[in-house]
C-alpha cells in the first residue's frame, strides 16, 4: 500500500541519504551506528518561589544517556525523580540549564547544529492526560491534521494524512473523525494522540506515561498498537513509566532515575534479572507478587523519597539505602561507561573499586 | 426491581445460613442497585450486587474505572449525593440496616463502627488543621473524653501506623507531610475509634511503588492485629494479590466473578477475569503481542441487554445477549456469572465464606 506516509512530507533541510541502499531511511543522516540521541550531563534546576535565594529544585541533575536508532529505551523512577522534566528537556519544552543534546550527530540549538524547530519535526511526544492534550473545540481529525498543515501541507492533503493516520491507530475516520475529544473514551483519545504525534512522520516518539491513565484491558491494546506502529514506521521510542512490568515488556534498554540522577542503565532483561543498584533492587522488590501464597512480608526499603529541593549529599539514595556507609554521603558515585549499547552500569560506590566502601571490589 | 427481603436473594444467603461459621457476617449487601438520575440520562452504576464479609476478612472489589466498585463502597456509608442517587436493595453492617438509619445514627456509624480511607489523603484531610487536632476531634466525637486524652490517643495512633517522630508530626499540617506519611495519617484517623469494618477506596494507588508496598503491608498487618473486616477497592490485580482473602470482580456494575484470591488468580472462570489477567503485564514474553480484551467497557447510560461483557467477549453467543446470566457456583466457594461456566453442583450449596483463606493462614505461608 502506498500512502503519503511512505514518502517524506517535503525535502528535509539536510541532504537526504547519500546513495544509501533501498531500505535505508533517507532522513538517517548519521548512519545506523550513530545514536539517534545523545544526552550529556543534562541539567534543569527550578527556582523555588518564596524559598531562599539558593533554593532550587534539582529536577534533572547531570543526566547522560544514549538512545540508539530503532530501540525503545524505558525510563523508570518514582514521582519527583525528574523523568518527565527530562522528557521536556529533550524537546526543549523547558530550557536546559546545562549539558548537551546531540540528535543524529548534530548538536541541538548550537550554531552548527540542528535547530529546535527542526528537532521537533523529528521528535514528537504523547502525554499521560489524553484529554488535556487535545483541543476540546476541534474535531479530532482536525487535531491530527493540524501538525502536517503547520509543517507545510495543503489543507486537503493534511486532512487525507489525518484520515490515514486514524486508520493506522484503529479508528474509523468516518465514525470518529468528526467527534470532539469529550465524545471519545480514554483509550480512543490516546489513539488520537498517537495518530497526531505520528502524522508529521517523526523519527522518535517520547511516550510520557502514555498508557498509565488507561484501564488494564485498554492499556494492553494501546501497547500492542505502539509496538506495531514502531515496526511499521521505523520509530525510536523513549518510554517513560512508573509501571515496571509495562517497561519490561516494551523496552530494549532501561534507565532508572532517582532524584534527578541516573542510578542504573542497561539492557532491559539484565536490569530486571540482575539489577546492580540497591535502589533498582528495591524498586523491583516493591512490585506486588501476583501470588497470594508468596506475599511480600517486609518492604524492601522504608520511608518516602526525599524532596528534590536540598537533595541528600553524595549518593542521593544513601538516606534510604540499607548498605550506606560514610563514603556514600560524602562522595557522589559515577555512572561509568554509559555510551555503549550493551553497557550495564550503575552509580554505586559498592561497584566501584577503590571507592572506599567496604563492599566494593578490591 | 423491588427491594428484596432478607432471605430472598440469589447468592448471599443460602451459603451464609448453612455456613460452618458461627459468627454472623459483618456485612451483608443484597441486590444493591445504585442509579444516578440526571436530566439527560440515568447512569446505572451498580446493578444488583450482593456480597458479604465476615469479621476479620478482607474482600477486594476489583474492577476498572466505571465498574461501580467505588460507588458500591460509597453507598455503604451513604456518601453519595442523596438528591440524584437512587439506591435499592439492602445493606446491613453489624446488624444495622444502613439504608434506614436516621442522620444521627448514620453519623455514629461513620467513623465509629465503619471507617473509610481514600485514594487522595490531601482531599480527605482538612488542610487548615493539624494532624493531631483532626484525629483528636474524631476521638472526642465518638469516645468522649478530654482534649488531652484524645491527643494522647492520637499520638498512640501515629505510632501504630509507624510514623517516625510521631510526637512532632502531631503538630504538622497535612501539606507538611510526604504522600506516604499523609496516607498513614489518614489510616491513623480511620482507626481512631476501633472500627470493625474498614472501607478502603484505592488507598495505595496514588503512591510510589516503594511507598505503596509499605502502606499495603502496614494495612495488612493492622487489619490482622485489629481483626477488622475490610473491603478494599482496587483496579490493580497485584494489590489484590497482596491483601485480599477473597476477590469480587466487577464489570459494568455487576459482580461477574467471586472467590478466594489464590483460586481466582490461578484459574479465573469468567472471560473478563481471564482477559484482565492476560492483559496485566507480569513478565510476558516480548516476542508476542499481549492478549488484550478488544473494545471498551459499555456506556452505563445504555447498558446492553444480557451479559454486559458479551460485546467484548470472543466466546459470546446469542444466549449471552438475551438475559443477564445468573450466578453459577461450579466450585466450592466460587461464583461466576457466565453461561459458559459449568452449572451448579446442587449437592454443594454455595458455601459463602467458610472456605475462604483466613488471614492467619495466609500469614504463615512465607
Amino acid at each position: 500500500m502506498s500512502t503519503a506516509l511512505d514518502t517524506p512530507l517535503r525535502p528535509l533541510s539536510r541532504a537526504a541519504g547519500e546513495g544509501r541502499g533501498g531500505g535505508a531511511d533517507p532522513r538517517d543522516v548519521g548512519g545506523p551506528a550513530q545514536p539517534l540521541l545523545i544526552a550529556r550531563d543534562l541539567a534543569k534546576h527550578f527556582h523555588v518561589r518564596g524559598g531562599s535565594k539558593s533554593a532550587r529544585v534539582r529536577a534533572v541533575d547531570g543526566v547522560s544517556f544514549t538512545l540508539f536508532k530503532g530501540e525503545t529505551l524505558g525510563i523508570v523512577g518514582e514521582s519527583g525523580c525528574g523523568k518527565s522534566t527530562l522528557a521536556r528537556l529533550l524537546l526543549h519544552l523547558v530550557e536546559r540549564d546545562g549539558g548537551e543534546l546531540i540528535f543524529d550527530g548534530e548538536p541541538v540549538g548550537a550554531p552548527r547544529g540542528i535547530t529546535v524547530a527542526a528537532l521537533r519535526r523529528h521528535v514528537q511526544m504523547v502525554f499521560q492526560d489524553s484529554y488535556s492534550s487535545l483541543n476540546p473545540r476541534m474535531p479530532v481529525q482536525d487535531s491530527v491534521a493540524f501538525g502536517p498543515f503547520v509543517h507545510g501541507r495543503r489543507k486537503p492533503d493534511a486532512r487525507r494524512v489525518a484520515r490515514e493516520m486514524l486508520v493506522k491507530v484503529g479508528l474509523n475516520p468516518d465514525l470518529f473523525g468528526q467527534r470532539y475529544p469529550h465524545e471519545l473514551s480514554g483509550g480512543q483519545k490516546q489513539r488520537v494522540n498517537i495518530a497526531r504525534a505520528l502524522a508529521i512522520e517523526p523519527r522518535m516518539v517520547i511516550l510520557d506515561e502514555a498508557v498509565s491513565a488507561l484501564d488494564k484491558s485498554v492499556e494492553a491494546q494501546v501497547l500492542n498498537l505502539l509496538r506495531a506502529l514502531k515496526a511499521q514506521f521505523n520509530l525510536t521510542y523513549l518510554f517513560i513509566s512508573h509501571d515496571l512490568n509495562v517497561v519490561r515488556y516494551i523496552s530494549d534498554r532501561v534507565l532508572v532515575m532517582y532524584l534527578g540522577r541516573v542510578v542504573e542503565l542497561g539492557p532491559s532483561e539484565e536490569i530486571f534479572t540482575r539489577p546492580l543498584h540497591p535502589y533498582t533492587r528495591a524498586l523491583l522488590g516493591s512490585r506486588p507478587s501476583m501470588d497470594p501464597a508468596h506475599r511480600i512480608e517486609e518492604p524492601p526499603i522504608t520511608g518516602d523519597p526525599p524532596s528534590a529541593i536540598d537533595p541528600p549529599t553524595g549518593c542521593r539514595f544513601h538516606t534510604r539505602c540499607p548498605f550506606a556507609e560514610d563514603v556514600c554521603a560524602a562522595k557522589s558515585p559515577e555512572l561509568g561507561a554509559w555510551l555503549e549499547r550493551g553497557s550495564h552500569v550503575a552509580a554505586c560506590h559498592m561497584l566501584d573499586a577503590g571507592s572506599g566502601h567496604s563492599a566494593a571490589p578490591a | 426491581m423491588n427491594a428484596p427481603t432478607a432471605t430472598s436473594t440469589v447468592m448471599a444467603v443460602p451459603g451464609l445460613d448453612a455456613g460452618a461459621s458461627a459468627e454472623p457476617p459483618l456485612v451483608e449487601v443484597d441486590d444493591l442497585t445504585v442509579r444516578f438520575v440526571m436530566r439527560e440520562a440515568t447512569v446505572h452504576a451498580v446493578n444488583g450486587v450482593s456480597f458479604s464479609v465476615r469479621p476479620g476478612e478482607v474482600l477486594c472489589i476489583l474492577g476498572e474505572s466505571g465498574s461501580g466498585k467505588s460507588v458500591t463502597l460509597r453507598a455503604m456509608l451513604r456518601l453519595l449525593p442523596p438528591r440524584r442517587t437512587r439506591i435499592e436493595g439492602a445493606i446491613r453492617i453489624g446488624g444495622q440496616d444502613v439504608l434506614a438509619l436516621d442522620k444521627r445514627r448514620l453519623r455514629d456509624l461513620r467513623g465509629g463502627l465503619v471507617s473509610m480511607i481514600f485514594q487522595e489523603p490531601m482531599t480527605a484531610l482538612d488542610p487548615v488543621y493539624t494532624i493531631g487536632t483532626q484525629i483528636a476531634e474524631t476521638v472526642m466525637r465518638h469516645k468522649g473524653g478530654s482534649r488531652a486524652e484524645a491527643r494522647a490517643r492520637a499520638l498512640e495512633l501515629l505510632e501504630l501506623v509507624k510514623i517516625p517522630s510521631a510526637e512532632r508530626r502531631l503538630d504538622n499540617y497535612p501539606h507538611e507531610l510526604s504522600g506516604g506519611l499523609r496516607q498513614r495519617a489518614m489510616i491513623a484517623m480511620a482507626l481512631s475509634c476501633g472500627p470493625r469494618l474498614l472501607l478502603a477506596d484505592e488507598p495505595t494507588t496514588a503512591l510510589d511503588a516503594t511507598v505503596q508496598i509499605q502502606v499495603l503491608i502496614l494495612l495488612r498487618k493492622l487489619q490482622r492485629e485489629l481483626g477488622m473486616g475490610t473491603i478494599f477497592v482496587t483496579h490493580d490485580l497485584g494489590v489484590a494479590s497482596e491483601i485480599a482473602d477473597r476477590i469480587a470482580v466487577m464489570y459494568a456494575g455487576r459482580i461477574v466473578e467471586e472467590g478466594p484470591v489464590a483460586e481466582v488468580l490461578r484459574a479465573p472462570l469468567h472471560p473478563y477475569t481471564q482477559g484482565l489477567l492476560a492483559s496485566t503485564m507480569h513478565g510476558q514474553s516480548r516476542d508476542h503481542d499481549i492478549e488484550a480484551i478488544p473494545g471498551s467497557p459499555p456506556d452505563l447510560r445504555r447498558l446492553p441487554a444480557g451479559c454486559a461483557f458479551a460485546p467484548r467477549c470472543v466466546q459470546a453467543q446469542s444466549e449471552c445477549r438475551a438475559a443477564v446470566p445468573a450466578p453459577r457456583y461450579p466450585l466450592h466457594g466460587r461464583m461466576a456469572r457466565c453461561l459458559r461456566v459449568a452449572g451448579d453442583d446442587a449437592s454443594q450449596p454455595w458455601p459463602g465464606l467458610q472456605h475462604s483463606v483466613s488471614p492467619a493462614h495466609v500469614s504463615s505461608e512465607r
